[in-house]
């Protein structure tokens, strides 16, 4: 039985699977200011054998605490109530050495960031070692070949190379499957992944998944996938609980929560993603390239619905409205001392045209917030150029750059970290105003109060700080700072990723409505493919540095002309179980071939 | 490794070589006559030609510079214009004694900093933690000058179980090397084991809350391993980073320690030579504690280096 198969029927079969993993009416409580506080609140779910459950919700939902306190891992003075039963193990309240029986042996746990849920002092051969050895009565040689047999098992090329390598030697993607290669080194009967792909990009992503998959299938283990990503949960789960601040408030099997969602919250949390493009044609299924007309999707919920504003019309203005043009743009950062320097980027060439929305996308490590950086002068320009309105800024320096720069301006990816803690945000905001001279302080202050409507806050916020902020709220912060000298040019470098589906909604749909109104030229840079389609109408595609698609937004991520940009595309997981298998399937076939 | 061990080399290399053209300087610098300010004023017309002589102040300066480096290679480094001996006689041994002080507190101050502040950090908050705390704000506070004059008036006078006794090497009485040690390490180790407790105990705190450890607690390990073996084992990077600056201070309260427990180490030697403006000496001493501390610093490094994995490729 081919595993597609093996997990149709494990869909299909109606009896739910003997319980591995009961939760029971769990609340914990955190010590804050020597007052208990609530973070979770009569929690139940099972997980059943071979089961994929997946725990969904936004940030502070409780999802984390939850699946932490299965292992009695929460930091902090806590407090648990309830019940958390392994087989008939009760596992709250259990005694240290009994629960480290458990630990890794009987229930494993993968963690989020794999940079730092590795320690960096230790290869990974001797952190798969130690999983081992702390279980089981074996010699250093024979856990150090076990730790190969682990990492062939997961992947990971070059095993017998790479079971001395330290986690800042690897990639991502390696590091990930490192950490499930400890996980799995027990043998483990339940699998708690805690966010396993956030840290990833989106291609990495679709391996780890698979990764997974074939694991629940060949050890038969139970997962239990902690995620705030409904394409993740389309992808994998078999059954999904959806917490809101605290509390379970749907249960469901995967099928029938994306079909028909009960609860009004999880209808909302389904509404907000941005939904990826189709999947692209692939010219090896249909045996005949498709027409352009097949390439409009049918089942795919348009971007509008999504949000409620309309995709981008109307065509891009003519080459003399170019805002910016950059041309054979290549940046390299200086090596250390007589070494060799990195190449970014290589011959990039761009234009954005007056009012319009490139998005850049790519994966980590391709170049694009470089690109970003250089238009701004925070990356100098080795060769190329970056003219902005019309002006070569790679030539400029010092004074005239400083003069110029208030013709573009950028929003940064943590909302949190680009806003001075110490300054109101009615001071960050009339900073550049302050700066440039554009206005006395009678004036900026009229004016931050007249951007802070334009993004939503009330302007007696003013005299806030970003800590009595929410993420959403700063990120409308960030905008309002950027828009503070209405710039021709807007830099957005990652903006909403680090913020809630539905924070992100609403904030995108905040973005586009003022770039609607206010018509300046954006340069969108961004993972995610369906936040690009939902905002940009050109999307250029970077690839180590180099581009290798260009086009019009839909066009190219519809219609991927490139192997890369196609794997990009049928990569990111759509929030619809029954897409979600197609585009499964496509993924396996592309990445087979 | 081997390209930062060379690159560290050569860096010491140059550092060596800057203090030393200091040092040489230094004797040029000083307004007048070096020799007659040496001699003082009651010296002949003769004497002050003499030590002219000696201290080769009649040649040429440039023939004076390589003269200089020249005599420092073959292992010369002058004259002593008050006992009339080569530096190199007393020397070594002084700086022996010198060092004995350093690297026995030191190795105490590491040993005890790091297995102090592991108990503080691990009971973060409690009365041991709170004690500790207090006890190594005392011991950053207090000036060495004090806490050796206290540990003497109390234990050599007001309780004499440690009265003062003549400097004995540890090959002619061991015992009695011991006894006269025991102080002036407990006042140099007092402020330097605070420091590393500090260091220890905030790093450790940081390295306690990491997503590795909460990693190596899910694999089922022991909680004695889970600190020993990835709480504290990265929480050492910072330490030795700190331990080698600890060190350089020191080197620097020796100086005092030894003149409270006339402790025949360099520092004697530098101030009877600086009260009587022997310059040879001065020099020496100079150059040869200036050798030290970039050694130290060298070492150090490596061992920072060692420890972390990470610095390889940066």
């Amino acid at each position: 039985m081919t595993g597609a198969a093996a997990e149709s029927a494990a869909e299909q079969d109606g009896a739910a699977p003997e319980a591995v993993l009961c939760v029971e009416r769990l609340s914990v409580d955190f010590r804050v200011a020597g007052e208990w506080t609530p973070a979770v609140r009569d929690v139940s779910f099972t997980v059943g054998r071979g089961e994929v459950v997946a725990l969904v919700g936004e940030s502070g939902s409780g999802k984390s605490v939850s699946s932490m306190s299965v292992l009695g891992l929460v930091a902090g003075s806590a407090r648990h109530r309830g019940s958390i039963r392994f087989h008939d193990t009760e596992l709250l309240g259990l005694g240290h050495e009994a629960l480290r029986e458990v630990r890794g042996k009987r229930i494993a746990m993968i963690f989020q960031e794999p940079m730092t849920a590795l320690n960096p002092v230790y290869t990974i051969g001797r952190q798969i070692a130690e999983a081992i050895r702390c279980h089981e009565k074996i010699s250093a040689a024979g856990a150090r070949a076990r730790a190969i047999e682990l990492l062939t098992k997961v992947g990971i090329p070059e095993p017998e190379r790479r079971v001395d390598s330290y986690p800042h030697q690897l990639s991502g993607g390696q590091r990930q499957r490192a950490m499930i290669a400890m996980a799995i080194s027990g043998n483990p009967e339940v699998i708690i992944a805690d966010e396993p792909t956030t840290a990833l990009d989106v291609t990495v992503q679709a391996e780890i998944l698979e990764l997974l998959r074939g694991l629940r299938r060949d050890l038969g283990s139970a997962v239990l996938i902690i995620t705030h990503d409904m394409g993740v949960v389309a992808d994998v789960a078999d059954r999904v609980v959806v917490m809101k601040e605290g509390e379970v408030v749907e249960e469901a099997p995967v099928g029938r929560l994306f079909a028909a969602p009960e609860h009004e919250y999880t209808r909302r949390l389904l509404a907000a993603v941005p939904k990826p493009p189709p999947p692209p044609a692939m010219p090896s299924l249909a045996g005949v390239p498709p027409l352009p007309g097949e390439a409009e999707p049918v089942a795919v919920t348009r971007p509008e619905t999504a949000v409620g504003v309309p995709p981008p019309t109307g065509a891009w203005p003519a080459g003399e409205d170019t805002t910016l043009r950059v041309r054979d743009l290549e940046v390299e950062y200086p090596g250390r001392l007589g070494r060799k320097g990195f190449k970014a980027v290589h011959g990039v060439d761009l234009t954005i045209g007056k009012g319009e929305v490139l998005g850049l996308v790519g994966e980590s490590g391709s170049g694009k917030s470089t690109i970003g950086r250089a238009v701004v002068g925070l990356a100098r320009a080795t060769a190329g150029s970056v003219e902005v309105c019309g002006t070569d800024v790679t030539g400029l320096s010092g004074r005239r750059l400083r003069a110029f720069r208030p013709t573009y301006s950028m929003v940064f990816q943590d909302p949190g970290a680009s806003l001075n803690p110490r300054l109101s945000i009615g001071d960050s905001i009339a900073a550049p105003l302050l700066v440039n001279r554009r206005a006395d302080r009678a004036a900026a202050h009229a004016r931050v109060a007249e951007l802070l409507e334009q993004v939503e806050l009330p302007a007696h916020w003013a005299g806030r700080f970003p800590h009595e902020l929410s993420g959403g709220q700063r990120q409308r912060v960030g905008i309002a700072r950027a828009l503070a000298l209405e710039p021709e040019l807007l830099i957005a470098d990652e903006p909403t990723s680090a913020l809630d589906v539905s924070v992100q909604a609403t904030v995108l749909r905040l973005f586009r409505e003022l770039q609607d109104r206010l018509g300046f030229a954006c340069l969108f840079i961004s993972h995610d493919l369906g936040v690009v389609e939902l905002l940009a109408h050109e999307v250029a595609v970077l690839q180590n540095g180099r581009l290798v698609e260009h086009g019009p937004a839909r066009e190219v991520l519809t219609n991927p002309r490139t192997e890369y940009t196609k794997r990009l595309v049928a990569a990111a997981p759509v929030p619809d179980p029954v897409q979600q298998a197609e585009r499964r399937r496509l993924w396996r076939e592309m990445a087979a071939a | 490794m081997r390209r930062f061990l060379l690159t560290r080399l050569a860096q010491a290399v140059l550092q060596l070589f800057a203090v030393g053209t200091i040092v040489f300087l230094l004797v040029r610098l000083i307004p007048g006559d070096p020799a007659r300010a040496a001699l003082g004023e009651g010296a002949t017309e003769e004497q002050v030609a003499q030590t002219r002589e000696t201290m080769h102040l009649n040649d040429s300066f440039v023939s004076q510079f390589f003269g200089f480096w020249g005599r420092l290679f073959q292992g010369d480094l002058g004259t002593s214009l008050l006992s009339s001996r080569p530096v190199m006689q007393d020397l070594p041994d002084r700086l022996g004694n010198s060092l004995e002080l350093v690297l026995v507190s030191l190795i105490i101050a590491v040993t005890l900093g790091v297995l102090l502040g592991r108990v503080a950090a691990t009971r973060a908050d409690k009365p041991a933690d709170h004690a500790l705390v207090a006890g190594s704000i005392f011991g950053i506070s207090l000036p060495v000058f004090v806490v050796g004059t206290l540990l003497l008036m109390v234990f050599a006078f007001l309780v004499p179980i440690l009265p003062p006794q003549r400097f004995t090497t540890p090959w002619q009485d061991p015992v009695a090397h011991l006894q006269i040690l025991i102080l002036p390490v407990v006042t140099l180790t007092a402020a330097s084991c605070a420091v590393i407790t500090r260091m220890t105990r905030a790093a450790m705190l940081e390295t306690l809350s990491a997503d590795y450890v909460r990693t190596a607690r899910s694999k089922g390990l022991a909680e004695q391993r889970v600190i020993k073996d990835h709480a504290l084992r990265t929480a050492l990077l910072p330490v030795a980073s700190a331990t080698t600056v600890e060190l350089t201070t020191l080197i620097g309260s020796t100086v005092l320690v030894e003149t409270i427990f006339g402790w025949p180490g360099v520092s004697s030697l530098l101030m009877s030579a600086v009260g009587q403006r022997d310059y040879p000496v001065i020099q020496a001493v100079v150059l040869a504690v200036a050798a030290v501390v970039i050694l130290v610093n060298l070492v150090g490094d490596l061992v920072v280096r060692a420890l972390d994995p990470r610095a390889e490729e940066a």
